[in-house]
């Protein structure tokens, strides 16, 4: 077990089993996707208070939840590359930030769609997710921003990595303040808390949305990687080696 | 040096050494404690000129602008927390020291908050009666201003040995601090604003306390570590 | 048709749903481009040293 952890984590390893294995990411996600936008759309029966409106719960739950996970896994594996000093592990952060900040951008954006016809306008402060997700894309800024002013990779990765651990401490903060917040203020929601149960045809598209979106995630992830790699290891032999050998790629 | 004493040797010492030193350079350079001072009040003063002078709206924007404007005031003073010293080559010398980096990370940043933090919450009185805070709300926004500069002044110490010896130091440094320091904000606004309604402010406070708690036994050693980092 | 009009909330759920497909389109096939254009420089260094030796 051990052993596969070591090779996994070696560059060249990685490089070659990340192209196996994305496919076996893209085609679950593409599947459970494909079946959670048509039922979601056409099959799921309509919410008695939002009508039809309330679709877009498909886009915007998953969204919101890809956000978060890409913030725990660039934290984490930060923190996995300051302790144990893995080379791949802050590749992985490197690669998390963009895709986690594209996907915070989506649930901000969805959710302001959706407030749109709920509460007649584009943006409520009160709504402590939408709220919370905004200061969520700013950590995401701050990240990207410090990673981008510091020239050497290796300093810059661990740079990032602090600030990255900071900031998972601080999101939680953040989640529990802003909540408060907006109990003072009688702040709205869009997805009642502990309301009635959903109904099963509503429910199962969007666990196969959320569960498509994470495949999805780990196939852009391990392409992204890839490529962070072998941008970090052009200077190596293996990089040479594979570059000259016939079959390339 | 009166608190070197013998059950504790050292510790203390290189905390008190650190802060003292840098408080006397403050001392020497009156302007760095006072220019983040006037910073303050002119942002208190931007509000009333940008949105009119009718006492009902001041009394109810009074104490999140006074919050926002220290914010902004103690983010300005971050920037020179590490830079003076490692302009100079002292850094070096506190990081191969053999007294703890934490430690001495809270000693430069004690006296941060010491020259920055608290002559902001000893002024904002001042400031909240051209707000027409109510006296008896005045103390509850120097409690918060004092539990939460706190908090600011640890979570910047991160920010500021993360960027130290970086162009562009100011911008990014802002960048990374104020999306940490949202809570704190929040937190701290809406305590005071919910001590001047004569609601129930104690869970603010208690959330404050608990926030400045957390940070100065964790954000030392953060800060520690982006040292190390920043001067490889 | 009349599914596809959501309601009155049709331009809502489709633009949401459009976005979405568009931004993931959109950083996929900007990792692409940046792979393609990592690997051509590494390509482009090594074959030029290899050929000065």
């Amino acid at each position: 077990m051990w052993k596969f952890f070591h090779r996994l984590a070696s560059p060249p390893h990685f490089y070659r089993l990340a192209a196996v294995f994305a496919p076996w990411f893209a085609l679950p996600a593409l599947v459970l996707i494909a079946y959670g936008v048509y039922a979601g759309l056409f099959l799921a029966p309509m919410d008695y208070q939002q009508g039809d409106a309330f679709r877009i719960i498909y886009v915007h739950v998953p969204s919101a939840y890809l956000s978060i996970m890409a913030y725990m896994i660039m934290a984490i594996s930060g923190g996995i590359g300051l302790i144990w000093r893995m080379k791949l592990a802050h590749a992985v952060a490197a690669a998390a930030a963009p895709l986690g900040a594209a996907f915070t951008f989506l649930a901000l954006v969805t959710g302001s769609i959706w407030g749109r016809p709920m509460w007649g306008t584009w943006w409520e402060w009160g709504d402590p997710r939408l709220t919370s997700e905004l200061i969520l894309l700013f950590l995401y800024f701050g990240y990207m921003a410090l990673r981008g002013a510091i020239d050497d990779t290796a300093k810059a990765d661990k740079a990032s990595a602090v600030l990255a651990l900071v900031g998972v401490v601080n999101v939680v903060i953040v989640h529990y303040s802003v909540e408060w917040w907006s109990s003072l203020h009688q702040g709205q929601t869009l997805l009642k808390e502990g309301g009635p149960a959903m109904d099963p045809g509503m429910l199962y598209p969007l666990l196969a949305m959320i569960l498509g979106f994470t495949f999805l995630f780990g196939s852009l992830l391990l392409r992204r990687v890839r490529t962070e790699v072998l941008f970090r290891e052009r200077r190596t032999r293996w990089v040479r080696e594979m570059i000259l050998s016939p079959e390339g790629s | 040096m009166s608190d070197s004493g013998p059950q504790i040797p050292g510790i203390f010492s290189g905390l008190w050494a650190t802060a003292r030193r840098d408080l006397l350079l403050a001392w020497k350079r009156p302007g760095d404690v006072l220019n983040p001072l006037f910073f303050f009040a002119m942002v208190c003063t931007l509000f009333p000129l940008a949105i009119g002078p009718s006492p009902e709206q001041l009394e109810f924007i009074g104490p999140g602008v006074l919050w926002v404007a220290a914010l902004l005031s103690t983010l300005l003073s971050l920037n020179s927390l590490f830079l003076g010293d490692f302009e100079d080559g002292s850094l070096d010398q506190l990081l191969v020291s053999p007294q703890p980096l934490p430690v001495l990370a809270l000693g430069k940043t004690l006296a941060h908050w010491l020259t920055s933090g608290l002559p902001l919450v000893l002024v904002s009185p001042i400031l909240a009666v051209t707000y027409r805070m109510p006296a008896s709300v005045v103390p509850v926004m120097m409690l918060t201003l004092l539990l939460g500069t706190i908090s600011l002044s640890l979570l910047g110490s991160i920010g500021a040995a993360l960027t130290v010896g970086l162009h562009r130091g100011t911008a990014l440094l802002s960048l990374l601090i104020l999306p940490l320091a949202m809570p704190v904000l929040l937190l701290g606004a809406n305590t005071v604003s919910l001590a001047a309604g004569n609601d129930i402010y104690t869970t603010g406070v208690w959330a404050l306390g608990a926030y400045a708690i957390a940070s100065l036994s964790l954000a030392p050693y953060a800060t520690a570590a982006a040292l190390r980092i920043s001067n490889e | 048709m009349e599914n596809l009009a959501m309601g009155n909330y049709g331009v809502y759920v489709w633009s949401c749903f459009g976005l979405t497909l568009a931004v993931i389109v959109f950083s996929d096939w900007r990792a692409r481009l940046r792979h393609k254009r990592v690997y051509r420089e590494i390509e482009v260094r090594i074959k030029a040293l290899e050929e000065r030796q």
